[in-house]
């Protein structure tokens, strides 16, 4: 489960996460959850449906496969799957009770996402093994993260006994299993770590299991390590002379520009820092990745799964 | 193409400007917008209330905000004539009073305690677009009646999707108007097993597929909460079409915010489409978070080389490395504005202000009012859209 603050690259980390676990002839299946066609934009599709779509070629041979879960279509599959209910579905959706399910009523959408994340994990291929090697899905924001995963006991209390509780629980088995990561992206800007960490605290209560916090868009530190404590060793002086030295006409101008972008850098940096700090004291593992200049395309995609592995904990990659 | 330029401080300044909403996807920072736009109006001398969700907790202070109160309350050190109110949604207590406001206690009670209740008031997808509406309402309402506030500014819950906000209030309207609830409440009025009489053959596969899936028990539980909440639908939804009419009003003006990114202006596309459907006026784009530019500068081409230069002869890294970063910066900005051009061309007559991206977070008065200067300066972020002029 990949979770995290709007604006951090969430499904971009999804993604990536999704390349990195397919290396090496693994299958993997990547979930899109609020049908915002985000996974789609990244492959530079017009959208994914609720099929399995080829997305992606994995570092020696491994394949990635998106799913958008539409949950109309994930209630209608669910009911055909579980109770046989085919006339019945269209009754159902005449009168308003899909949309119903699927929109108004609490948590029922999220019970149908999370059901279907549940059934993609357990299936099996026709010889018996595990379909998917890893799947992945790309969860709701932070904010909403818990309340999400939790949303099978919400309903195993309300419905109390039936079919309904059974499937809740099968469900919520799955997410509370050794087996469930979830990870939380962050930047290194006040609002999303401070999401963060209230959103680690928050599934530590519930038992869920986290995993590590993926540290998006950090920005390269390049200049002298002097000048970002304390300010000092860009002069104009240096600059211009730096400038020159270059075969550039040093106008006060340009010098004046380029050291306010020092500046801007330096505060950043520092910035960076505090809220880095913020993320050390908490009880998980942080992945860094870099901020990608040129914009998310496929390249920044293989780079970020390679930047991943190489910083996956051993045993788990 | 250089799109037509939003002027804010004509908008904000005009006392016929009555509700202003800030819409966009989340991340893009529109709470911190609303609230900037609130000041710089207040710092002008008219008398506003802002109305966040889920503001960061430092800017929330900063604003005086220390608790979820649902009450506005008085933003201290705003300087000049006006005044600024500020106020953070509590989503389930407005939801609470709209059930008591509603209903006899006795009823009210029934449906408060109801745990399908609790479980909607706090998690429905929509729920808090919902309230958000019915605040702006209440707001508005009370404006008119003691002439407390000349202008609301509404910031909106950071939804999977901007257009959520106009939306969900008319679900929650559309469901109660179907035959759903009624064979919802149907087991609560002991109907029962005679459904299909009173319904029709239709009726009773439905009903036999949700006693399927929910069991007995669960069911009759939806059906009597359904049943409780179904005599107060009806005020909810007059006010939910009220409020919507109330965004249709001249006097209202959308502000869609985004950040230059593909995502959030594809999010920001749909929402501008949507208001025009409506006929809900919108005043413009406000680009947030752009790279741009400092005024003098080198192009791509010319940084890069010069970096090179230097590091070939390992002389001056620090001017190597702030010359990498230069052209670092300039990129950047290539590719927010060629995302920012492509929304200009399929909506070329939306007005466009672009917000340059800050070093540090903005967690006081004196950010906002940086933020707001920065808004309504628009000739100096010129070169962003014609890199030639700088």
């Amino acid at each position: 489960m990949v979770s995290g603050k709007g604006g951090t690259g969430k499904t971009t980390v999804a993604t990536a996460l999704a390349v990195a676990l397919a290396e090496g002839g693994r299958r993997v299946l990547l979930l899109e959850v609020e049908g915002r066609q985000g996974i789609a934009q990244l492959f530079g599709l017009e959208s994914i449906p609720y099929e399995q779509t080829h997305v992606a070629v994995a570092p020696h041979g491994g394949d990635v496969y998106a799913l958008s879960v539409d949950p109309e279509a994930a209630m209608l599959e669910y009911l055909r799957m579980f109770y046989n209910i085919k006339r019945g579905g269209t009754a159902l959706k005449k009168v308003g009770a899909i949309d119903f399910a699927t929109t108004i009523a609490p948590g029922l959408r999220d019970v149908l996402v999370t059901g279907k994340a549940g059934e993609s994990v357990r299936r099996r291929n026709r010889s018996g093994d595990l379909e998917w090697d890893a799947v992945v899905m790309d969860a709701p924001p932070t904010g909403r993260i818990t309340r999400f995963l939790n949303v099978n006991d919400e309903v195993k209390d309300l419905a109390r006994m039936g079919p309904i509780k059974n499937q809740a629980e099968s469900v919520m088995r799955v997410i509370k299993s050794p087996e469930t990561a979830i990870h939380l992206v962050s930047i290194l800007e006040e609002m999303p770590v401070q999401e963060t960490l209230d959103g680690i605290a928050e599934l530590e209560v519930q038992g869920l299991p986290i995993g590590a916090v993926f540290v998006n868009m950090l920005q390269e530190e390049t200049l002298p390590e002097q000048f970002i404590t304390d300010g000092t060793g860009l002069g104009a002086e240096q600059v211009s002379a730096g400038l020159e030295a270059a075969g550039l006409a040093a106008t006060p101008g340009l010098v004046a520009s380029l050291q306010q972008e020092a500046s801007d850098h330096r505060s950043r940096v520092l910035l960076q820092r505090a809220e880095r700090e913020r993320l050390d004291a908490a009880p998980v593992p942080l992945i860094d990745l870099p901020y990608l200049p040129s914009g998310v395309d496929l390249r920044g995609i293989a780079h970020l799964a390679r930047t991943i592995r190489e910083q996956a904990p051993r045993g788990r990659r | 193409m250089t799109p037509p330029s939003l002027d804010i401080d004509t908008i904000l300044r005009d006392e016929s400007t009555r509700i202003l909403v800030c819409c966009g996807s989340g991340g893009v920072g529109k709470t911190t917008t609303a609230a900037a736009m609130a000041l710089r109006a207040a710092e002008m001398g008219r008398h506003v209330v802002v109305l966040t969700i889920d503001p960061a907790r430092r800017l929330a202070q900063s604003m005086g905000l220390t608790e979820l109160d649902n009450t506005p309350r008085p933003v201290p050190g705003v300087s000049g004539e006006g005044s600024l109110d500020a106020m953070m949604l509590d989503m389930k207590r407005t939801f609470d009073e709209l059930v008591e406001a509603h209903s006899d206690p006795e009823r009210a009670r029934q449906v408060l305690d109801n745990p399908f209740y609790q479980s909607l008031s706090s998690s429905f997808a929509g729920t808090q677009e919902y309230m958000a509406m019915e605040k702006l309402g209440q707001l508005r309402a009370r404006a008119d009646e003691e002439g407390t506030w000349d202008l609301i500014i509404v910031d909106t819950p950071p939804s999977r999707s901007a257009l959520d906000f106009l939306d969900a209030p008319n679900r929650l309207g559309s469901f109660l108007d179907g035959r759903f609830i009624k064979i919802l409440s149907a087991p609560a009025k002991g109907a029962g097993r005679g459904i299909g009489k009173v319904f029709g053959a239709g009726f009773s596969i439905v009903f036999g597929s949700l006693n399927k899936v929910l069991g007995t028990q669960l069911l009759s539980d939806v059906s009597s909460f359904v049943q409780a909440l179904d005599s107060i639908f009806g005020g909810f939804r007059k006010r939910a079409e009220a409020t919507y009419a109330l965004l249709q009003e001249p006097g209202t003006y959308f502000a869609v915010v985004a950040a230059p990114e593909a995502d959030a202006l594809r999010e920001a596309s749909y929402f501008v489409e949507r208001l025009s459907e409506e006929n809900m006026p919108l005043s413009g784009l406000l680009l947030n978070r752009v790279t741009i530019a400092p005024a003098d500068s080198l192009s791509v081409a010319e940084a890069t080389d010069a970096a090179a230069r230097l590091d070939e002869q390992e002389i001056h890294p620090e001017t190597a490395a702030v010359l990498a970063m230069h052209a670092e910066t300039l990129r950047a900005e290539g590719r927010q504005r060629g995302l920012a051009e492509h929304f200009c061309e399929s909506h070329p007559a939306v007005a466009v202000a672009v917000i340059p991206a800050l070093a540090a977070d903005v967690h006081d008065l004196d950010g906002l009012r940086d933020i707001g200067a920065l808004l309504a300066d628009q000739p100096d972020h010129e070169s962003f859209w014609d890199p030639a002029t700088a």
